[in-house]
């Protein structure tokens, strides 16, 4: 049990951030939503390469022990610039939302709809 | 040349060919005219049993318009349906979330 | 020996050459607008010639395996990693290259139509830059053979497409649908990602060959499972997650939602390879089959009643592009349905995923008609609404014309692309279910009457007043028109060759993942 926690912390963080996007109204509240869904899944990557005990994955001088999983660590890195190029743009757009609408409400930006 | 399509087949040329003679056969009659048809004489204006014609923008039927009889009989389904489009992007992401959550239970339950 | 280089080095080329194009777009913008549009024409027309090179050697040769970063191209295992393919590999076989050519031709067609329609636009150079790498987003996740990096293309695809349907800000409308499309499609690629990480996690590999290989279809295989494919139906537009698609795609410019459809093409591409290739035959394939039939039958009910309503020109065709969607997942879920069954597959089930395929590439080309001649329209008259408009098919005849092609198409009425495709799923489904075939039937006949009113209300009646300048749009958005509807008569005319050359070795790659297996990991 106590060595699933971090997954079950991840699960809940995204339960968090999915519970936000679908209850809050304002824009920006949302997309503060969409960077928790991230992070969760940024930490059920990291948690997932890493094993009891090991060492940092470089080969140079290193000690002989287990090391912990590499690939994960870029993948979350790659996620990482990803939700910053995405979260720029979304805040942009609400940026711009507001000074076109007045609102940054999702309730009254509604002008598509039917 | 053709389609098959397991339990039968289509020909698409064979299709063409058969239009085209329809065409050229509508054609030759069309050519033929109508020998008491003069134009630019009064007898080309839209005849309306002797009311006036209404302007062009009027007499156009506009979208709106059309299909009446469909979505006026099948109120039920849409005055369900169209609502449910509302446009907030919270019941976007409502409908998505619960989309899986429900495949997610028909696959971990039943397959 | 050059011809050899490209034809060896072809599937990164499919991609070198766009993503240089992109980024180099903006230093010719610098230069003059003239340049700028002559260097992204020359880009868009090498990316085509490439992918029918590649598009021949994959035909001919079978599948082709390209390791980046190997010391050759073919050596996808290195000797001292233990017979795990740990490089990016791109696997393109026939329906990958099948999807590249479709996307190619469109894109072409669409860049030779926004050389005029974005004239009077500021920022074009971003424009074209955006488009350009909207495309490399859709050939790398059709090519590759690492579920990882079809996520990093798929987010390449979703940002480029948010980017592009917010291009006209001007009063907030279209930057709302780029909005609702982009917090959509992140959240459908995060649990993308979580779906790779659960994957990852269990099989230590992100090679799909190698997943595919290892699977062993445990709990959290079934959660990834259904975490991928429903977040890929819903960046393809399947209901019920397709209330962003009318919000996107009738806000976005004209020729961007032409490629807009085939970016939700490639989501859907990812549905298939994830069910077939991915997973294969240890998934239960009669539910996931069933569920993927029943959501295309929901797709199609609900986009075309939908659409009937509608007063808005591009809402309405975006609608029925959700509807023909529910025609591939249809074509497919039916064959998916019977993946463990050979009889019963070779009987209809080999059909049925032809039909739904043919209609990918039918669908791109007469859904992209209908979107620019849209445009066409908006270009001149300035409004979409489609109780202002009327007369038209007295001034914009040509226009017109490439109307009735694509609306004759959409409905199935020979001897359009069309009606070949939907023949064949209605034959084969008739098989496999009565009536799933009838209610595809009832939703062709209800897309014909919508297109016939929206035919009547824009081209049809007397020349209206408000519209006595309007002229016919010129050459470039012609001819842009015009390459889509002469594939759409021509396609039509000779279904059963296009059926061999390019979709029955694509359903056959589809159904062979033993095959796809072999090509990565040699025989082993």
């Amino acid at each position: 049990m106590f060595y699933n926690l971090p997954f079950i912390v991840a699960g809940l963080i995204i339960m968090v951030g999915i519970v936000t996007m679908v209850f809050k109204r304002n824009l920006v509240k949302m997309i503060m939503g969409l960077s928790l869904v991230e992070a969760g899944v940024n930490l059920l990557l990291v948690a997932i390469g890493y094993r009891a005990g090991g060492i940092a994955p470089i080969f140079t001088n290193a000690p002989d022990a287990q090391m912990v999983m590499p690939t994960v660590q870029a993948m979350t890195l790659t996620n990482i610039v990803i939700g910053i190029a995405t979260t720029a743009m979304l805040l942009s757009f609400v940026m711009i939302i507001y000074r076109k609408y007045g609102t940054a409400d999702a309730g009254k930006m509604r002008k598509l709809r039917g | 040349m053709s389609l098959q399509t397991g339990t039968g087949f289509w020909d698409p040329l064979l299709w063409v060919v058969a239009f085209a003679i329809a065409l050229l056969i509508s054609y030759l009659i069309w050519a033929r005219g109508e020998s008491t048809y003069h134009k630019d004489t009064e007898a080309v204006k839209p005849y309306l049993s002797g009311n006036a014609e209404p302007e062009k923008g009027e007499v156009h039927i506009r979208a709106g318009n059309m299909y009446w009889g469909f979505t006026e009989a099948l109120k039920g389904y849409y005055s369900r349906v169209v609502p449910l489009h509302s446009g907030i992007l919270n019941d976007y992401v409502l409908w998505f979330i619960a989309t899986a959550a429900l495949v997610l239970v028909i696959v971990g339950v039943i397959g | 020996m050059i011809q050899d280089i490209i034809l060896q080095n072809s599937p990164a080329l499919l991609l070198a050459v766009p993503m240089l194009g992109a980024f180099a777009t903006p230093l010719f913008g610098r230069i003059s607008g003239t340049v700028r549009n002559a260097w992204v024409l020359l880009v868009m027309a090498a990316t085509l010639a490439i992918s029918l090179v590649l598009g021949f050697e994959v035909l001919t040769n079978g599948t082709m395996v390209y390791t980046f970063g190997a010391a050759a191209p073919s050596l996808s295992i290195p000797a001292d990693s233990g017979g795990i393919p740990i490089r990016i590999i791109f696997t393109v076989d026939a329906m990958s290259v099948f999807m590249a050519i479709s996307a190619s031709i469109v894109a072409f067609a669409v860049t030779l139509y926004s050389l005029v329609s974005q004239k009077m636009s500021t920022g074009k150079d971003g424009y074209y830059a955006l488009l350009i790498l909207m495309l490399v987003g859709i050939l790398g996740m059709v090519c590759t053979g690492d579920i990882f990096n079809f996520f990093v293309f798929l987010e390449i695809n979703s940002l480029a497409g948010a980017a592009l349907v917010a291009y006209r800000v001007d009063k907030g409308l279209a930057v709302e649908g780029g909005l609702k499309y982009a917090v959509i499609s992140t959240l459908g690629g995060l649990m993308v990602l979580f779906s790779v990480a659960l994957l990852y996690g269990q099989y230590d590999t992100l090679n799909i060959a190698m997943i595919a290989e290892r699977m062993q279809f445990t709990f959290l295989d079934q959660v990834a499972l259904v975490m991928l494919i429903v977040a890929l139906a819903m960046k393809a537009g399947a209901v019920p997650m397709h209330f962003w698609t009318p919000d996107a795609y009738s806000m976005a410019p004209s020729a961007v939602t032409a490629l807009l459809i085939v970016a939700s093409q490639a989501s859907l591409y990812g549905v298939f390879r994830v069910a077939f290739t991915l997973y294969g035959v240890a998934l239960n394939w009669v539910t996931i089959g069933w569920i993927v039939i029943i959501l295309g039958v929901l797709s199609m009910f609900v986009g075309v009643t939908m659409a009937i309503p509608q007063k808005d020109v591009k809402r309405l065709m975006a609608y029925h592009a959700v509807s023909q969607t529910g025609y591939m997942l249809l074509g497919v879920g039916v064959g998916l349905a019977v993946l463990g069954d050979p009889e019963m597959m070779k009987l209809f089930g080999l059909t049925a995923m032809e039909g739904g395929i043919f209609h990918i590439i039918n669908h791109a080309m007469y859904k992209g008609l209908l979107f620019l001649t849209a445009g066409a329209i908006f270009y001149q008259t300035g409004t979409r609404n489609l109780n202002k408009l009327g007369g038209l098919g007295h001034s914009m005849k040509w226009t017109m014309l490439f109307f009735i092609i694509g609306a004759l198409a959409i409905a199935g009425i020979p001897p359009f692309n069309g009606f070949a495709s939907k023949l064949m799923i209605y034959e084969s489904v008739f098989l496999f279910n009565p009536l799933l075939s009838i209610i595809a039937m009832v939703v062709s006949v209800l897309t014909l009457a919508s297109f016939v009113k929206v035919f009547h209300s824009i081209f049809m009646g007397p020349k209206l007043p408000e519209y006595e300048e309007v002229k016919e749009v010129p050459g470039p958005m012609l001819a842009g028109m015009g390459i889509l509807a002469l594939l759409v008569v021509l396609f039509g005319i000779f279904p059963q060759q296009i059926v061999d050359i390019l979709i029955a070795p694509a359903a056959g790659a589809l159904i062979d993942q033993s095959g796809y297996i072999e090509s990565v990991l040699g025989g082993i």
